[in-house]
């Protein structure tokens, strides 16, 4: 639903922001029209991958359904899933995600590492569409 | 100070799910407050409205609805929409236009018949919008970022479910006195811990409800309050509607990822933090004058976070600020004496407004039950989705 937010399978997966030529500021998600960085002339935004590693800021879940647009099919008993903000050092950023199915806030501590990994966010008769999902890092898929 | 304006009149619609139109609980509110100044709705020069987009109306109306309900007089009038901060921002522009000669009374509404259930975005595929990415994408209501916010103030500064569970003891207690809260029950720390986990650690009793409601006031200059014969009305003084700064660090509704500080360092100070700075210089107070405030609990952890903020305590110290009482009624700062959005529920356009009224009331001395003592410089702070500060300073 949103081109160029991520690429790459299995460990070469990575989340794609983009980098300004002219103040190295960096941008997820991608920002491809202007720099936001208010003491910058402007330069170039080019495409730029994330790192795969980044530590939990903060973490919660949601017990209850969320609304469309989110896709879930109300005839399924609601499944709660994690969601995690991580911080990623080198870009020095907090990037919210879904934790990978399995993971529940019991497992997670604030500070811990984790990785990104490719996931299914829904899928119909045609369509699977992928996503991202952060997973603490020597937990098996 | 030549920057005031005066508070003539204060009023509101009881805050419920009344199924009503938006347009009728900003009328109730506003004649509520024409009658409180004593004012005819003929002496309004200018409406300023808080817009909805919801209630069965179409479009983003305000400002134009009420004056046609109230009888089109021919005043000015404006609608400012700016999320939650609207009420604020409605009442910047009202004070804009006095302190400009514009007009010598401004009525300002707000109110709003609020959609059951989460918030959420306006319909269709529009993946330019973040507010439904972070819905579309990755299911992230509102609670999620409170439940996050939460969570993080547990692992940096130990506060614990306890904690914010006393928050909403504390303003249910208040609330209970105050006639146009939704809810005007007492709630217990065992109900909280009782009440289902929504985004966890938060439980339903942590998170503030959706509401209908409606809130009003009518400004004026000086002059006229003057000859008016309100010789010491109530008194705005600072309105802070600033923006962030790059980078904003702290994850913030509805964006999906910060800033990022690899270009330019963090601000000394975060975005909530900054709204407040500005309302202290804008009327020369500090955190030491106030006595009282009203803050933007859309979450009992949220309302620490609000303390700290404000300067009420250092970082970190929120949550014995309150196991001490200081913020209770009673207290050296009570906070949220109208009883918050605990006792409210969010009805977006009109909330920041009712705040400005609990500040009317309290520096009045006609808060009742709930009066805090001697009060005579109040502040209000919120923060409207999307980069929207707003804060009010108001003095007696
Ligand atoms: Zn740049």
């Amino acid at each position: 639903m949103v081109a160029g937010w991520f690429t790459g399978e299995g460990e070469g997966f990575r989340l794609l922001g983009t980098r300004c030529s002219a103040c190295a500021s960096v941008f997820f998600p991608r920002e491809d029209v202007f720099c936001r960085n208010p003491g910058c002339p402007g330069g170039e935004l080019r495409e730029v991958p994330l790192s795969r590693r980044g530590r939990v800021w903060s973490y919660t879940d949601g017990r209850y359904r969320p609304p469309s647009p989110y896709v879930s099919d109300p005839e399924l008993p609601w499944e709660p899933y994690a969601l995690i903000a991580v911080e990623l050092a080198e870009e020095r950023l907090v990037v919210l995600g879904q934790a990978v199915p399995g993971v529940t806030v019991a497992d997670l501590a604030v500070g811990m590492e984790v990785e990104v990994v490719p996931g299914v966010l829904n899928e119909d008769a045609e369509t699977v569409w992928t996503t991202w999902q952060w997973r603490p890092t020597g937990v098996a898929a | 100070m030549t920057g005031e304006v005066a508070v003539l009149g204060a009023g509101m619609h009881p805050w419920g799910k009344w199924g009503r139109s938006f347009v009728e609980y900003g009328t109730v509110a506003a004649r509520a407050a024409l009658a409180d100044a004593g004012l005819d709705w003929r002496d309004v020069g200018s409406v300023v409205g808080a817009d909805t987009v919801r209630g069965g109306y179409p479009g983003y109306v305000a400002g134009a609805t009420f004056a046609r309900a109230l009888g089109w007089q021919g005043a000015r009038v404006t609608s400012v929409y700016a999320a939650c901060a609207s009420g604020a921002q409605a009442v910047g522009t009202a004070r804009a236009q006095i302190l400009a000669g514009l007009a010598d009374v401004v009525l300002v509404v707000g109110a709003d018949s609020a959609p059951k259930g989460f918030f959420r975005p306006a319909g269709g595929d529009r993946a330019d919008d973040p507010d439904w990415l972070r819905f579309r994408v990755l299911g992230a209501t509102n609670p999620t970022y409170f439940g996050l916010y939460a969570r993080r103030r547990m692992a940096v500064h130990g506060d614990t479910p306890e904690d914010f569970a006393r928050v909403k003891v504390k303003n249910s207690a208040m609330g209970a006195l105050n006639p146009y809260a939704r809810y005007r029950k007492r709630v217990t720390a065992e109900e909280v811990a009782a009440s289902a986990v929504v985004a966890d650690p938060l439980r339903l009793l942590d998170i503030c409800a959706t509401s209908d409601g409606g809130a009003a006031l009518v400004l004026s200059s000086m002059d006229f309050a003057r000859r008016h014969g309100v010789a010491e009305p109530v008194r705005i003084r600072a309105v802070s509607t600033v923006t962030p700064r790059y980078p904003n660090t702290v994850l913030d509704l509805p964006d999906i990822a910060t800033d990022s500080s690899v270009a330019v360092p963090p601000p000394d100070e975060t975005f909530r933090a900054s709204i407040a700075r500005a309302a202290y210089e804008e009327a020369g107070v500090g955190p030491e004058d106030l006595s009282f405030a009203e803050v933007y609990d859309l979450s009992t952890a949220l309302e620490l976070q609000w303390y700290e903020d404000l300067g009420l305590c250092g970082e970190g110290e929120a949550a014995k600020l309150l196991r001490d009482g200081v913020t209770a009624l009673g207290g050296r700062i009570p906070v949220n004496s109208s009883g918050g959005l605990a006792s409210f529920g969010e009805a977006v356009p009109a909330q920041a407004i009712a705040q400005v009224c609990e500040l009317v009331r309290q520096l009045r001395g006609e808060a009742t039950d709930r009066q805090v003592e001697g009060a005579r410089v109040g502040v209000s702070a919120n923060q409207g989705l999307f980069g929207h500060g707003s804060a009010v300073i108001a003095v007696r």
